[in-house]
């Protein structure tokens, strides 16, 4: 968690200095995003990331500087290898993967793999049509998935109460037969212990679980918003109250499994990370336009591809 | 080979295609106990299971977001959109997610799947149940769209379909569902036209519901000796401009017909081709046979909506007078 809110700091400072176009932070929501990514088995479970889980797509095996890649605008969606890693690439037309996930539990069904989707999503997209439909196919086919909700209490502007009418996510969840669990969001070891649970119960035929983790989104929707426009800056400090760090680090503290220098190694390690990450994204080859074209079907037909062709040889003439 | 309709050649293309690859699925609203409402999956889910063939809620963008994440488990979706009108509920996955996954994960997942839509109008369908969507996919970068014009192309072209490692857009001519003949598979290139009827004087551009249509339309012209060429696309993404250039240089006259609204219609693209590639050839603008811009009519006006014989002729008329 400490490694993700540095990580996070640091790009926004490197959005600051004009090394990335634009972030999303998670800054707040690492409890509820390394807790539930921890509990994953990266050999055969999926995840289904939308645009702001840089904590947890980190936690399952991302390279922060892959990521980064995405948001420095050199890979539209990232750069890792999402076969490999599996860990689908950031969305930002929020909802719409939360079906693939029902999907790929589906086929990891049918082959019997044992590995459980995991949706990831926020109070603002859990209002979309295709979240429903996602969660209705996975009660119908009692497939394997975990819907991990973060309510983090504001869609941009939009305040829960506004979006989520009824007030909570999980609670829908009885609507489609599915199992719920509404859990402390900023509560790190509630977050593993609920998707451990969500996810066992998925591997053993128990179907899909809808998660809701009560946090709060510390920062601002993304590098371009202004959260003083629509919210009070009491709110937010009153919610710094409740920081995952600060109570993760009390309670390491108070069970005496961590003293000061445990504390100091871990930031130590953390601003490590965040000079990996420079570099991992200082390193990463700027793409070529023409390669980056070839990629839009896997057998270009001719027509198409004597038009990709005339293009860039022009684009390139255009470049000389 | 004996006659058959285009709902059988579908139905045996299916079979063969589950026969054929065991990672091959068959979904949709109503394809399975039921056979689907044109009967193309008919007797399907009894014959490979319900494990393969199966019915789901109903849902578009639930089906077609099914399909991508079965995809990435290294499945083979069809799924069957029931109506052209309920493609748009799943637009959102099309356009915003499989017209760019595979660049999106740098060839990681491709989506070997193929969207059957049963479309075009000419069956006294309610709203909703007579649309052309095909300008609105083919517009989509990563995303291929055929339509078969008989039942022999339904059959070849739903295979090449399902094998094809990219989207595939598959639109079913349902006015053609139940006419029957004894056209059999014959090969043509890959992504290819075809010239269904050779002509000197003018050619015609089809597909799906239409091409029929300007073949009857052909017969009459030459009752009056013009002699029409039908060209049937088969491929709208891609385009065969090598092909449809061809059969236009060729006659030097070209009309465009379809059932799509006029205004950035299929027609639109293809005289752009036209221009481009025959410029210098033609002798007359190309002409565009094709809907009013306006929504499908109810049922009891569609016969005066849609091309008709009498439509394309005049059609031919205009391009021969330049």
């Amino acid at each position: 968690m400490v490694i993700v809110r540095a990580l996070n700091d640091a790009a926004i400072a490197m959005q600051r200095q004009g090394t990335l176009y634009g972030f999303a932070p998670c800054t707040g929501q690492e409890a509820a995003q390394v807790g539930s990514a921890v509990a994953l088995d990266m050999e055969r479970d999926f995840v289904f990331p939308t645009y702001r889980e840089f904590g947890a797509m980190i936690t399952a095996g991302i390279k922060p500087g892959e990521l980064l890649a995405h948001h420095a605008g050199l890979y539209d969606g990232g750069v890792a290898d999402a076969a490999a890693s599996r860990v689908a690439p950031l969305y930002s037309v929020v909802g719409a993967t939360a079906l693939h996930a029902t999907g790929w539990a589906m086929g990891a069904k049918l082959d019997g793999i044992g590995g459980v989707a995991i949706s990831y999503f926020g109070d603002g997209a859990s209002t979309q049509g295709e979240v429903h439909e996602a969660m209705n196919f996975a009660g119908v086919f009692e497939l394997p998935v975990v819907f991990f909700c973060q309510n983090n209490g504001w869609a941009i502007s939009l305040p829960t109460v506004r979006q989520v009418a009824g007030g909570s996510v999980a609670a829908r969840a009885a609507g489609y037969g599915l199992a719920a669990d509404r859990v402390d969001g900023n509560d790190v070891i509630a977050v593993r212990e609920a998707t451990a649970a969500a996810l066992e119960r998925a591997r053993n035929g128990g179907g899909a679980t809808v998660i809701e983790a009560m946090t709060y989104r510390a920062g601002p929707h993304a590098t371009s918003d202004d959260p003083s426009r629509y919210r009070d800056i009491e709110e937010e400090e009153s919610w710094r109250e409740r920081d995952p760090i600060v109570r993760a680090r009390e309670l390491l503290r108070e069970r005496g499994e961590a003293d000061e220098e445990f504390l100091a190694a871990v930031e130590a390690e953390a601003a490590a990370a965040c000079e990996q990450a420079r570099r991992e994204l200082a390193e990463t080859p700027r793409p070529r336009l023409a390669d980056r074209l070839q990629l839009a079907y896997e057998r270009p037909p001719a027509s198409h591809q004597a038009r990709l062709d005339a293009w860039i040889a022009q684009e390139e003439g255009i470049h000389v | 080979m004996s006659e058959r309709s285009m709902q059988q050649a579908l139905n045996e293309a299916l079979a063969e295609a589950l026969a054929e690859d065991p990672r091959v699925l068959v979904f949709g609203e109503d394809v399975g106990r039921h056979g689907g409402v044109f009967r193309v999956t008919d007797d399907l889910q009894r014959r490979f299971g319900e494990q393969r063939v199966f019915d789901t809620p109903l849902g578009e963008a639930g089906i077609v977001g099914l399909a991508v994440g079965l995809c990435m488990q290294g499945w083979r979706p069809v799924v069957e959109i029931q109506f052209d009108g309920f493609v748009f509920p799943a637009f959102n996955q099309i356009a915003t997610q499989i017209s760019k996954l595979r660049t999106r994960t740098l060839g990681a997942f491709g989506l070997p799947l193929t969207i059957r839509v049963p479309s075009y109008g000419g069956i006294k369908g309610p709203e909703h149940h007579s649309e052309s969507v095909e300008t609105f996919v083919a517009h989509l970068p990563g995303i291929k769209v055929v339509s078969p014009s008989n039942p022999a192309e339904a059959q070849t072209l739903l295979g090449e379909a399902v094998r094809d490692p990219d989207p595939v857009v598959f639109l079913e001519p349902k006015s053609r569902y139940w006419a029957r003949d004894d056209s059999m598979p014959s090969p043509v290139g890959e992504y290819a036209s075809r010239v269904v009827r050779e002509g000197a004087d003018v050619t015609l551009f089809a597909w799906g519901a239409t091409v029929d249509r300007c073949l009857q339309s052909a017969e009459f012209a030459a009752e009056d000796g013009v002699d029409v060429q039908v060209v049937d696309l088969r491929w709208l993404k891609p385009l065969d401009v090598d092909g449809i250039s061809t059969a236009a240089g060729k006659t030097r006259r070209a009309v465009v017909v379809h059932e799509a609204p006029v205004t950035l219609g299929l027609g639109a693209e293809l005289s752009a081709v036209l221009m481009e590639r025959c410029f210098g050839d033609l002798l007359a603008p190309v002409v565009r046979v094709a809907a009013p811009d306006t929504p499908y009519p109810s049922a009891g006006l569609e016969d005066e909506y849609l091309p008709s014989v009498d439509r394309i002729l005049l059609g031919i008329q205009s391009a021969l007078d330049g």
